[in-house]
């Protein structure tokens, strides 16, 4: 049995750390700067329009937030299903979680056309809305996150910490479903309307979390000087590689099941051939630069487990997770609205064409504004609260490392 | 406090019954015989007030619904078409099999399951009793989930500030819009600028009135006539009929 972890705050003095918060706190700036000039002037400031209606920041708050929930998955395999070796890392799962979630959710609010009417949101509620559920459901998160993290930190309420996760499990779920079924409710659109949509998420919820929570890990293991292991990283890095299959195929699912649909082929051969921009996110952004190429470096012989291979992979499922979402989103609402079915429009309104869009910097200032936030949160929690392992080396966190006959992680992983 | 609205009102609809002129066979200015309705009653649920349009006798290059929305509403734009409302539009629709081409116009459909009252999450979104879709201007926060929700691409965002606005029909920034059926006029007892439009400057090919009212003139033609609804595989049952569609 590996000896009890220990936690400890970081020291948080440093050059380095102190010009990392002072970058973030001018990225938060930014952010809240573009956010000032958009309601300000209205936003026709920015690249959304009456067709493309969802932009840049909704693609940001919408990567946040389905990564927020994957971000609490390290902890729910310490406390729903028994891996030890998660265990110590649980903390700064749930800490990722929140503060994801909290990013995400002041990028959404604030591209509202009327932010400061929050309260309205929070007090004027019709429940047959998936968005007035998700407000329930992201606020629940927080408390019940939030309660998690108590139970794991007070020593005496240690007992409570597996009933606890398991529950912040079946939320997140739920939560993540909720979150695609944004999309999978809208009847009329060709490019959503689709039950796949929620099992998709959630995948690609598990992909994306995993892949912050690793890039985060082995930067502040890296910054603090902390040992962290290779055996657990490669853990890891083989459960990503399972989250990333899955999300591919989830989108294999979608858009088969949709070109057999002789109703779906504009929106397929939109999307897939003829899309411009977003054939080209789809192809070489999700596809390949975010799904094959991770598979390859986390699962290859000989490059798999490398702790260079794991960032890169790692950086790559970000990137093209933003791609995938952008394609979903924008590129969802850019393929024509279908009045007529079969029929050739057109309009003053922009009926029957392929909608454009281009994101302003004011749009990617405010999102980028909100990851900011997220990873200030985190830097910050770290150093006020004892959030970290003190040591993630192998010996100290694998029950299995010592004997001379341990299983393999690989085998007895994912 | 209502005794001078109410005396307004009643005098609004007396003025408008006594010009009701028929100026085609099937469209009336005024009179159509719909009464005002009272400030302090609520919408009632026994009327559904609908929309007939005959595609057969809207021409391409006739715009007089579409200038009459503007006018009536206040909905001068800022010349930048990607961004500024539209509540009603023309649209050219074509048939590439046969090269057949129809020009409608389309508009919120006020439907009876409205999906934009369905996503909302405040409710901003919402139906009145007798058929009619609004945006409640005070509770709309501008997530702008109704605009991906709508089936026919019927709502608009206010990018920018606004002037001169018309009483009857406030706006606001950052909140969503579309089509009142000129609500204003439809409770005084009056039809929508579009249909008066239509009938005096255009060919006459809008018809407005009560389509839970077997007897009404909109009611008999849907059920004489060759009519349907855009999208009605949708089941969303819009108010807005179209004949030789």
């Amino acid at each position: 049995m590996a000896a009890k972890t220990k936690f400890r705050e970081v020291e948080g003095w440093s050059f380095g750390y102190l010009a990392l918060l002072a970058g973030l706190g001018l990225l938060v700036l930014a952010g809240l700067g573009a956010a000032w000039f958009m309601e300000h002037n209205g936003h026709y400031v920015t690249g959304m329009n009456n067709q493309i209606v969802w932009g840049m920041p909704h693609v940001f708050a919408v990567f946040l937030i389905v990564a927020a929930s994957g971000a609490l998955n390290v902890a729910s395999i310490g406390s729903v299903f028994g891996k030890t070796v998660y265990k110590p890392m649980s903390r700064l799962s749930g800490l990722l979680a929140v503060a994801l979630m909290v990013g995400g959710l002041a990028v959404l609010v604030l591209d509202l056309g009327r932010p400061d009417r929050l309260i309205v949101a929070m007090t004027t509620y019709n429940f047959k809305s998936i968005f007035a559920w998700n407000i329930y459901l992201y606020t629940g998160f927080f408390a019940i996150v939030g309660i998690y993290l108590w139970v794991q930190i007070e020593r005496r309420m240690n007992r409570y910490a597996a009933a606890a996760g398991w529950f912040a499990f079946l939320w997140r779920l739920i939560l993540t479903t909720g979150t695609g079924s944004i999309f999978g409710f809208l009847v009329a659109r060709e490019a959503y309307d689709a039950a796949v949509m929620a099992p998709l998420f959630i995948a690609m919820s598990f992909s994306f979390g995993l892949a912050i929570f690793l890039l985060l890990l082995m930067f502040t293991y890296a910054g603090t000087g902390r040992p962290l292991g290779d055996r657990i990283l490669k853990r890891m890095g083989t459960l990503l590689a399972v989250f990333v299959a899955a999300v591919l195929y989830f989108t294999v699912v979608q858009h088969l099941t949709n070109l057999y649909a002789a109703e779906h082929v504009g929106v397929e051969r939109f999307i897939l051939l003829e899309g411009g921009v977003y054939t080209t996110l789809f192809w070489a952004g999700q596809v390949i630069l975010g799904g094959l190429v991770p598979l390859g470096i986390l699962l290859l012989p000989g490059i798999a487990g490398s702790r260079s291979g794991i960032a890169l992979a790692s950086m790559l499922v970000v990137l093209g997770g933003m791609a995938q979402v952008y394609v979903i989103i924008i590129g969802g609402q850019a393929y024509p609205l279908v009045l007529f079915p079969g029929m050739e429009t057109a309009s003053s309104f922009m009926d029957g064409a392929p909608s454009t869009y281009a994101p302003s910097l004011y749009e990617i200032g405010l999102g980028l504004g909100g990851v900011a936030f997220a990873l200030l949160m985190v830097a910050v929690s770290v150093k006020v609260l004892a959030f970290l392992p003190e040591s993630l080396a192998d010996s100290a966190v694998d029950p299995h490392h010592a004997r001379p006959t341990a299983v393999q992680p690989a085998a007895a992983g994912a | 406090m209502s005794g001078f609205d109410f005396t307004r009102r009643r005098f609004m609809s007396a003025a408008a019954a006594a010009a009701g002129v028929t100026l085609a066979p099937g469209v009336t200015l005024y009179g159509i015989g719909a009464a005002a309705r009272e400030l302090d009653a609520p919408a009632s649920a026994d009327i559904r007030w609908g929309l007939l349009i005959d595609v057969n006798r809207c021409t391409d290059g006739c715009n007089a619904c579409v200038t009459a929305c503007i006018e009536e509403n206040g909905l001068e734009g800022h010349g930048r078409p990607a961004t500024d409302a539209q509540w009603i539009r023309k649209v050219r629709v074509r048939n590439p099999k046969t090269g057949a081409e129809k020009h409608l116009p389309v508009m919120c459909q006020h439907c009876a399951e409205p999906p934009c009252v369905d996503v909302c999450p405040t409710g901003a979104s919402l139906k009145r009793a007798d058929g009619i879709v609004l945006v409640d201007k005070h509770i709309c926060i501008g997530c702008r989930y109704c605009m991906l929700a709508c089936p026919y691409k019927a709502r608009s965002f206010i990018h920018e500030n606004l002037s001169d606005q018309k009483p009857h029909a406030p706006r606001g920034k950052g909140t969503v819009e579309s089509c009142t059926m000129c609500v204003h006029r439809v409770d005084a007892g009056g039809t929508p600028a579009c249909v008066e439009a239509c009938g005096e400057k255009g060919n006459g090919a809008m018809l407005f009135g009560d389509l839970n009212d077997p007897g009404s003139e909109i009611s008999r033609r849907i059920a004489t006539y060759a009519t349907r609804q855009i999208r009605g595989d949708l089941g969303v049952d819009p108010g807005v009929w179209y004949q030789n569609l």
